[in-house]
């Protein structure tokens, strides 16, 4: 084989960019399909309203939860109202929610909008810790202006709780 | 008082570690024995000032001292005492204190073990270890003080969190700060070559040792965390591909890279360079993995103190540090030897192919934990990267690896021979590719990259035991030859056989846990029952219980299966009142290998009579994913024994020369 290097450290080099070539290419190509398919975004509710996320694409909608809206039916299905200072949407989750979960309180919903408008939670995000808020969430509140400082600094360990829906 | 005594010994402990720096700098550049001896007494000094500090602190959550703050913020007088201790490490500020203790425990062992180094390198080691142990002190002391005391002291502490309440948890940090801070030694026996301007067998030699450790230490570290949150969260899962994981996990990998890179550097010269910067990788992650921990910019799981100002200042410190690391490699490593040729087909090639995917393995976690981060940062959108990424990309690149695992060992240096390997593996490979078969065949439902996934983890043992059969000669030689020969292997081989072992059970567990886990949730009143997988699970009364610092419900549900009892499970969802909180306590029912997962949920009463939110999870063949890192561990400990690595043996060896 002519075309190849004739000194043996350069050849050396071409076997291993050869090597490496493919398994960096892999590599780059997975990451990027990735990236593009499995991200979901973060939106408030007027953040969604504005962005229309297409019907079953899996994003996450976070808010405060609205006073009075909590419905929790006995067969294991929750209904609520996630709010910020614009807009509202109202959440069905079946399952085990965050012991913190309460009324007024910050939490992110993992799911997707139904056809009819209905966000589905796969999942319902909320810490352990009550002076906890969302880091989404928080954001997108201080940006609306409703954001009021925290009422206490967090230095405690506070890993949160997650319940995941599992009979949809 | 003891607590100002911890406070001050802190502060001798800054002051030694500065001292080592100085001292061990001094020592390299006059070449003065006298200065380098001063330093490592300095680095000893150090320790025992950290020591004593962590001991007071300890004192002061043993005996609840609430006038310490952060005694007072994690701690509680009636939680039992294997928590008290525990709480030492289960805030910020404590565990910031682990964390100086390791690096100061891991700079004086390296300082008394390495006689053997050449001095020069031995003098730059210390100094760049006590040069860490400056910063991390410096950041603890100045900016993280555990033993700040408060005015008004409370009556009662707000408790350690519930959830990390937990023996498996109590354990956890120690062995994960062990792994994360024994990649510090590699790292200032990185930039000592760098300096010195050698990397040969011998540091390779050196090396090896101390990322062996803190490996095998990692690898427990991570297997402990896996577990509780597998038991303890209630979510049925053992990885959630979070940020916090992925901090832990990233060391790990580049650790599993490093190990087998430096093999080529000490058999045969070669990839020096590249093992230079692995070990200067593998601590710089460790330090990520810190900074994204406690700063939070990641949103996680698994959430552990926050505080942005601290995460700009450790986000500083990871900076200048690995950035100094980095920048010596730019200047020094072109002068490194480059060490002995090889074929394409050869025992270095494979390690070389083994580290290539490691790399790219751990770039796409990086990428995919960084890029929430990048993406907020370039569009102001926020984002998240969940599990199908890590899935799609991670996935793959670790398949193509583990296929080669087992022709790796099997392969000569310099030159190998693929057709006689593939000989020697047929066997191996046909039972593996049974297995997988068997299992599309006998396990239901159908599953074809479950069934691929399990003949890849029966492929990596058998594939390990041709591997002892070949050095063996096993049914070639008579029995007795082979046993001279099996007793006669060294550990190191013997490491390696059990640690690919040990990734193989845990591949099987990973597989068939994922592949055909089942789950069902339901709302029970008493007497209730709900199905999952063929176990029928009836809900039979609920009780109340009353625990140490918690009031629980707990529930008797019994499970069947075609009618013959297996179990009765009793679940419990606890109140804590110190910090009202409510944690479920998950019951597993071992059924051999695999598991039935029964979580009690939450109460409603709104329909005619309580209700009680049940979920139930059959994870089979999940033990297995915490018995085969278990395996690997255990690799890396039987590796460490290896008469090669011992260093009394190095010593005589140096003197023979």
């Amino acid at each position: 084989m002519s075309w190849l290097p004739k000194s043996r450290k350069a050849r050396r080099r071409l076997t291993l960019i050869a090597a490496i070539a493919p398994v960096l290419a892999i590599a780059v190509g997975l990451t990027l399909w990735g990236l593009r398919d499995s991200i979901s975004f973060f939106y408030t509710p007027s953040q969604a309203d504005a962005a229309q996320p297409p019907a079953g694409r899996s994003i996450q909608l976070g808010g405060l939860v609205a006073p009075g809206s909590v419905i929790k039916h006995s067969d294991g299905r929750v209904e609520f109202t996630v709010q910020d200072q614009k807009a509202a949407d109202k959440v069905v989750f079946q399952g085990d929610l965050p012991d913190l979960f309460r009324e007024g309180q910050g939490i992110v919903a993992v799911g997707s909008f139904r056809d009819d408008g209905v966000f589905h939670a796969k999942q319902v995000l909320a810490k352990h810790d009550e002076r906890y808020m969302p880091r989404e969430v928080q954001d997108a509140l201080k940006e609306q202006g409703e954001w009021y400082g925290e009422g206490a600094k967090p230095h405690e360990a506070a890993p949160a709780t997650r319940t995941d829906a599992s009979a949809t | 008082m003891i607590t100002e005594i911890g406070a001050f010994a802190l502060l001798l402990a800054l002051a030694f570690s500065l001292a080592q720096l100085v001292l061990s700098a001094a020592g390299r550049i006059r070449r003065s024995t006298v200065l380098a001896a001063a330093g490592e007494g300095a680095a000893l000094a150090a320790f025992i000032g950290n020591l004593l500090a962590f001991a007071a602190l300890m004192h002061a959550f043993i005996t609840s001292d609430f006038s310490v703050s952060n005694v007072a913020n994690n701690s509680h007088s009636e939680k039992p005492l294997l928590y008290r201790i525990a709480g030492t490490w289960g805030s910020h500020e404590g565990s910031m204190l682990l964390w100086c203790l390791a690096l100061t425990g891991f700079g004086a062992a390296a300082a008394i073990l390495g006689r053997t180094l050449p001095r020069g390198l031995k003098a730059v080691m210390v100094a760049t270890q006590g040069g860490l142990g400056v910063v991390f002190l410096a950041y603890t002391v100045f900016a993280s003080n555990p033993f700040a005391r408060l005015t008004a002291v409370p009556v009662e502490g707000r408790s350690l969190n519930p959830l990390l309440q937990d023996p498996a948890l109590a354990v956890h940090p120690p062995f994960l700060y062990a792994g994360y801070v024994g990649m510090s030694v590699v790292f200032s026996l990185a930039v000592a070559a760098l300096v010195e301007g050698r990397v040969d067998a011998a540091w390779a030699r050196w090396v090896r040792p101390w990322t062996l450790a803190a490996w095998a230490a990692l690898t427990v570290g991570i297997t402990l965390g896996s577990f509780w949150a597998y038991y303890e969260l209630g979510w049925g899962g053992w990885w959630f591909w979070d940020p916090v994981e992925n901090a832990s996990f990233m060391p790990w990998l580049i650790g599993a890279a490093l190990l087998h890179s430096a093999i080529v550097t000490e058999k045969r010269g070669a990839l020096s360079g590249w093992t230079v910067f692995l070990a200067l990788a593998a601590f710089s992650f460790s330090m990520l993995g810190a900074f994204l921990v406690r700063s939070g910019v990641l949103t996680s799981v698994h959430a552990f103190a926050v505080d942005p100002t601290r995460g700009v200042l450790l986000l500083i410190i990871l900076g200048v540090t690995a950035g100094l690391g980095f920048a010596l490699f730019a200047w020094r490593a072109p002068t490194l030897s480059q060490g002995g040729l090889f074929a394409p087909i050869s025992r270095e090639s494979a390690l070389v192919l083994n580290n290539i995917l490691l790399a790219a393995a751990t770039a796409t976690v990086l990428l995919g934990t960084l890029f929430p981060l990048i993406r907020e940062a370039a569009t102001g959108e926020a984002i998240s990267v969940g599990p199908p990424y890590f899935n799609l990309t991670f996935t793959p690149l670790m398949a193509a690896l583990l296929i080669l695992v087992p022709a790796g060992p099997l392969l000569a240096w310099k030159r190998g021979d693929a057709a006689g390997v593939a000989q020697r593996l047929w066997i191996a490979a046909l039972i593996a590719i049974g297995c997988g078969l068997l299992a599309f065949a006998l396990v239901s439902p159908r599953k074809a990259f479950g069934a691929a996934g399990l003949a890849l983890g029966f492929w990596l043992i058998t594939g390990s035991l041709a591997e002892l059969v070949e050095r063996t000669r096993a049914f070639r030689a008579p029995a007795a030859e082979t046993w001279r020969r099996l007793t006669g292997l060294p550990r190191g081989a013997w490491g390696m056989t059990l640690a690919h072992i040990g990734l193989g059970i845990f591949v099987l567990g990973a597989c068939f846990e994922t592949g055909w886990k089942q789950e069902a949730a339901e709302t029970l009143p008493i007497g209730g029952s709900l199905d999952v997988g063929a176990y029928h699970l009836v809900l039979e009364t609920i009780g109340g219980v009353e625990g140490p610092n918690y009031e629980a419900e707990r529930g008797i549900i019994r499970a069947t299966r075609d009618g013959a009892p297996v179990c009765t499970a009793t679940p419990e969802r606890r109140f804590y009142p110190a910090g009202s909180q409510t944690t479920s306590e998950v019951y597993i029912c071992y059924q051999g290998l695999s598991h039935l997962y029964i979580v009690l949920g939450e109460r409603r009463d709104t329909g005619p009579q309580p209700v009680w939110l049940v979920r139930a999870y059959w994870n089979p063949w999940a033990s297995l994913l915490f018995f085969g890192p278990g395996v690997m561990a255990l690799g890396g400990l039987v590796s460490l024994s290896d008469r090669r690595l011992r260093l009394g043996v190095a010593r005589r060896k140096v003197q023979a020369a």
